[in-house]
């Protein structure tokens, strides 16, 4: 990329202006969870001492132990103050800090969601070329009618359908679980049985995803094919192969990396569906027990954590966008 | 975003409409995704005239009946309620919700865009901010949260989906009110002395109308979707027949009942399917140089 030099300060300047303004985004997240608890039905007393009768004097003891007996205001500020400090409450049915409980389950959803991404993205990209190559042709048409598909059908079904197909009636792949249980294998043998966990999985939560990345990049390469540098690399004497790889598709890749960014939050969801189809040990999985468990701490910790997850993709791939793109300045 | 030419006030009435329905009944699977929609509309309506069976009764002699079951067309559940009874049923709550819903996101999502974009400045800045704040909120989790909190039903599901869903619309409506305020027919109806809420729901609004129905027509299918999500995570309206729900109960029984998980998935998937199809065609029917992800 030429005149990084300059175009380097920029960015960081950039990014600087951009995390300054995630900061009342933040707030504004923290703010709504607080409201969530606070609005909710029912004196969060009895979630701390149980719904038996317990001495009045007790409960007043716990309110006040709690901080419960101060205003709003003043809680909400505390609030504030011990989620910045990486308080995110404590979870009774883990009996786990809430923070330390989400750091262990997210491993396990990042591995699956990164490899999803990186695979979804792949095909996608893929695809859609192939879609816009030859515009309105039977490969296109099937490209299009798969992009239609995949943004209809709802994850956790898909998931349903593909352990029918292959562990109910073709049995060649487990169900579910992170690794199988009757069995303990060691080093490489390990990550095979991993890995055939993931499968499933992972075809179940690339599907949406591969629509949207296919549907995307069909849409900005017919577009990108009809600018004139492509109608002048044409003049040159280019062959279609050239323009298609050299030119072309690096303008036609830009929305399909903003997309990569802005669908993670997308991605959060269906990996939280997908997870609780599959009995990944995940958030998501972690997601449904805690409503069950109504183990709102966890809740809220979760969506902290995935909107701040979607502030800083949003960021990277903003700044990402201007080193892939040299005309973009900020 | 193409910038309509608005130079003069757009050709309104009959012709416009006629000349949009020409361009949608051109556009095929736009024409596929009405006839979607309107069978899903027929088999919501007619739910109890269609259904066989009360979706509710259970039966004791025919649990997990299979297909086989001369009784029962698509078998039944773990406690012997009819499945495509309650897959006929379920189409009246995923079109209710995700009509009802979409339409919220609309109205908001209209209020929100039109102040932005017909005031810009301070305004714009401000209600730009909140829309970027619930853009930033996964959808998914804090339906999920305000659900499971504050517990469920139809008119919860809808408002809880509707305020959460119309930054899109918002966003949209704003960049139509920017360019539009600035056109020959806004500036007369000011020389006249319209007032500015005149002038945003009077004047401008129905020129909008089109781009803002392609927003809503995939809103209607976001909503299905996420109804369905949040059935399938055992939050549904617990008095309805829901699809969400019937597959949250197939999860437990996946291999001794495959029809319980197919056809409710079958069926939302059809209705997502063809709102946004509707969607596409809409597109191609108003502006066929705008595209709506």
């Amino acid at each position: 990329m030429s005149g990084s030099s300059d175009a380097g300060k920029s960015v960081w300047a950039y990014v600087a202006w951009r995390l300054i303004n995630a900061v009342p985004l933040v707030l504004g997240v923290i703010v709504v969870n607080f409201l969530l608890l606070t609005l909710a039905p029912g004196d969060p007393v009895t979630a701390l001492v149980g719904d038996y009768p317990a001495p009045a004097d007790y409960i007043e003891r716990v309110r006040q132990q709690y901080g419960l007996d101060r205003s709003v205001p003043e809680r909400l500020v505390r609030y504030v103050g011990s989620v910045l400090r990486g308080d995110l409450g404590y979870s009774f049915a883990n009996r786990q800090p809430v923070a330390t409980l989400l750091l262990e389950r997210l491993g396990r959803t990042m591995v699956l969601m990164v490899t999803t991404i990186a695979i979804a993205s792949a095909v996608g990209l893929a695809l859609g070329v192939l879609a816009a190559r030859k515009p309105h042709s039977l490969g296109d048409a099937a490209a299009t009618g798969f992009a239609l598909a995949g943004y209809a059908v709802p994850e956790f079904w898909f998931g349903q359908i593909l352990i029918l197909v292959f562990a109910v009636w073709l049995q060649v792949l487990p169900a579910g679980g992170f690794r199988s249980v009757r069995e303990t294998y060691e080093g490489f043998a390990a990550f095979l049985d991993h890995l055939r966990h993931m499968l499933l999985p992972m075809a179940a939560l690339s599907f949406r995803y591969m629509a949207i990345t296919t549907r995307l990049t069909r849409a900005s390469l017919l577009e990108v094919m009809n600018t004139q540098y492509i109608v002048a690399a044409r003049a040159r004497g280019l062959s279609e192969r050239a323009i298609l790889w050299r030119h072309a598709l690096r303008a036609a890749a830009l929305p399909v990396v903003t997309v990569i960014g802005y669908n993670f939050g997308f991605i959060v969801a269906g990996s939280a569906l997908v997870e609780t189809v599959f009995g990944w040990p995940g958030i998501g999985r972690l997601m449904y027990d805690s409503i069950f468990a109504r183990d709102y701490p966890v809740l809220l910790g979760i969506l902290l954590m995935v909107s701040v997850t979607v502030i800083v993709v949003n960021l990277v791939t903003d700044v990402l966008y201007s080193v892939l793109d040299p005309r973009v300045r900020y | 975003m193409a910038a309509p030419a608005a130079a003069v006030r757009p050709a309104r009435g009959s012709g416009s409409g006629r000349a949009a329905w020409r361009r949608f009944a051109r556009h095929r699977t736009g024409m596929v995704g009405l006839v979607l929609v309107v069978l899903l509309v027929l088999v919501a309506a007619l739910a109890p005239v269609l259904a066989p069976h009360d979706p509710f009764t259970t039966s004791r002699n025919a649990l997990l009946a299979p297909l086989q079951d001369q009784r029962y067309l698509l078998g039944t559940d773990h406690l012997g309620r009819d499945v495509l009874s309650n897959l006929i049923w379920g189409a009246r709550v995923s079109l209710l919700v995700g009509v009802a819903a979409a339409l919220t996101a609309t109205v908001v999502g209209v209020i929100v865009g039109a102040f932005a974009g017909y005031f810009g400045g301070r305004i714009d800045e401000l209600l730009m901010r909140v829309t970027e704040l619930f853009q930033v909120i996964p959808r998914f989790v804090l339906a999920l949260i305000v659900v499971a909190l504050f517990g469920s039903g139809l008119l919860k599901l809808i408002l809880v989906i509707g305020l959460l869903s119309w930054p899109q619309a918002a966003r949209l409506v704003r960049s139509q009110y920017l360019s539009h305020r600035t056109a020959q027919y806004v500036d007369a109806g000011r020389a006249l002395g319209m007032r500015d809420m005149r002038l945003m729901f009077v004047e401008i609004l129905p020129n909008v109308m089109g781009p803002v129905l392609v927003v809503t027509s995939l809103d209607v299918a976001q909503a299905i979707l996420l109804e369905a999500s949040l059935g399938f995570f055992g939050l549904g309206d617990p008095n309805q027949a829901s699809w969400g729900s019937m597959l949250n109960q197939a999860q437990s029984y996946i291999r001794r009942a495959w029809w319980m998980s197919v056809f409710p998935g079958l069926g939302i998937s059809l209705a997502v399917l063809g709102f946004n199809l509707l969607g596409d065609g809409l597109t191609e029917a108003y502006d066929p140089r705008m595209r709506v992800r």
